[in-house]
């Protein structure tokens, strides 16, 4: 029960500060159930997070996996709400009360002040799963590659993520048969 | 708000719930916006593309996933709060079954070294779709003085003194809003012609 509490109010919390979508809170998340909490290891968090990038629909379902890890269906049920629910009120109403300011000069000040914020926040998040996932050549190259065709390619991204997981396990095979025959050699 | 969309016709809840269904169901990576335009505003005319731009840009605004919040703006202006309850249950129930799929299967493989080494893959991948999808959403202000340093202050209260988010975004957000002060006419089409390019721009990458 007690851990129960401590999964809906950390993944609200979390989600009220979700300036700029969920890569730009994926720092604090990070922070807050590895570092503060103990719900999952680094390593962990970097798959549940990659689980999210071959589900379909936004990424961040990936977050009822960490509760599902630390309290099973019921885990997952509350982070779900949790996370999702109060923001979407919040959004319903906030909407509504801007349209009655859409006239207002200040409404624009706040979307083109929160703008950069927002970015520096992805940044942040981009850069906390590359010190998860990049450790070596190869993760590196698949990185570089995936910028490099999304910049000048029409293509499905869950097709070169896919590739992608592809390419690393043939690449681990080999990095793993290498150390196993060496030894031996 | 529900008047809004009268002009054109609007969805009944059951139409309304297969769009944001097939979105949820189809959808990777960033393209439920693209998706959604697609067939509110140019497939059956349900909404206008103004009041579609001035729903993403006040989605980017509002903490939340950009897609769920634009669901609920969208879904809100057709048909009230049901309609905003129906079309975020849509985008999101086919993603739920299938991530808690993946995470029971993940519970029970993890020690696996093929599904670990895939999920490093993965998640290395995943590094250069967002760093695209930052460099897209920030085309813009990658090249004002004033919003690089924004950028660069928050990336460095956050990644380099771990400074947490709620005091980031108590200390900057304020600073930032009265850096951009009102100071004059607003330029309505210049904002969205911007909106529109980007939007373009994703259509581009992520339809197959």
């Amino acid at each position: 029960m007690h851990k129960l509490i401590s999964l809906a109010w950390v993944f609200a919390l979390i989600s009220i500060l979700a300036v700029g979508g969920g890569t730009a809170v994926l720092p604090e998340m990070q922070r807050m159930t590895v570092s503060q909490f103990h719900w999952v290891t680094d390593k962990q968090f970097r798959d549940i997070y990659s689980l999210g990038q071959v589900a379909p629909g936004p990424n961040m379902l990936m977050v009822m996996v960490i509760g599902y890890r630390v309290a099973g269906y019921a885990g997952a049920a509350i982070v779900a709400f949790a996370f999702f629910v109060p923001d979407c009120i919040l959004t319903l109403f906030a909407n509504r009360l801007w349209l009655r300011f859409s006239d207002s000069p200040w409404r624009h000040a706040v979307q083109r002040g929160m703008a950069p914020i927002a970015i520096g926040l992805m940044l942040s998040g981009t850069y906390a799963i590359a010190r998860l996932s990049i450790h070596n050549a190869m993760s590196f190259a698949i990185a570089a590659a995936t910028l490099g065709v999304l910049m000048w390619r029409r293509v499905n991204p869950v097709l070169l993520i896919s590739a992608a997981g592809l390419a690393y396990v043939i690449f681990a095979g080999n990095a793993l048969h290498l150390t196993v025959t060496i030894p031996h050699g | 708000m529900s008047e809004a969309g009268a002009a054109r016709g609007r969805p009944t809840l059951i139409e309304l719930f297969k769009v944001f269904l097939t979105a949820g169901a189809i959808s990777f990576g960033g393209g439920v916006v693209a998706y959604l335009r697609e067939y509110l505003v140019s497939a059956n005319g349900w909404l206008e593309d103004e009041d579609f731009l001035d729903a993403l840009e006040v989605s980017e605004t509002l903490p939340g996933l950009n897609s769920v919040n634009m669901s609920v703006i969208v879904g809100d202006r057709m048909r009230g709060a049901i309609g905003a309850a129906v079309a975020v249950a849509g985008l999101m129930l086919p993603g739920m079954v299938i991530m808690m799929t993946l995470g029971v299967l993940w519970e029970q493989q993890r020690h696996n070294a093929n599904v670990n080494a895939f999920l490093i893959g993965v998640a290395a991948s995943a590094v250069g779709l967002l760093l695209t999808v930052t460099l897209q959403l920030g085309h813009k202000q990658f090249v004002r003085p004033l919003d690089m340093l924004m950028i660069a202050a928050t990336f460095v209260a956050v990644s380099v003194c771990k400074i947490s988010l709620g005091w980031v975004l108590l200390g900057l957000g304020p600073l930032a809003i009265w850096l951009y002060r009102p100071r004059g006419a607003v330029e309505t089409a210049e904002r969205f012609a911007h909106l529109r390019k980007r939007l373009h721009s994703h259509r581009a990458h992520w339809r197959h």
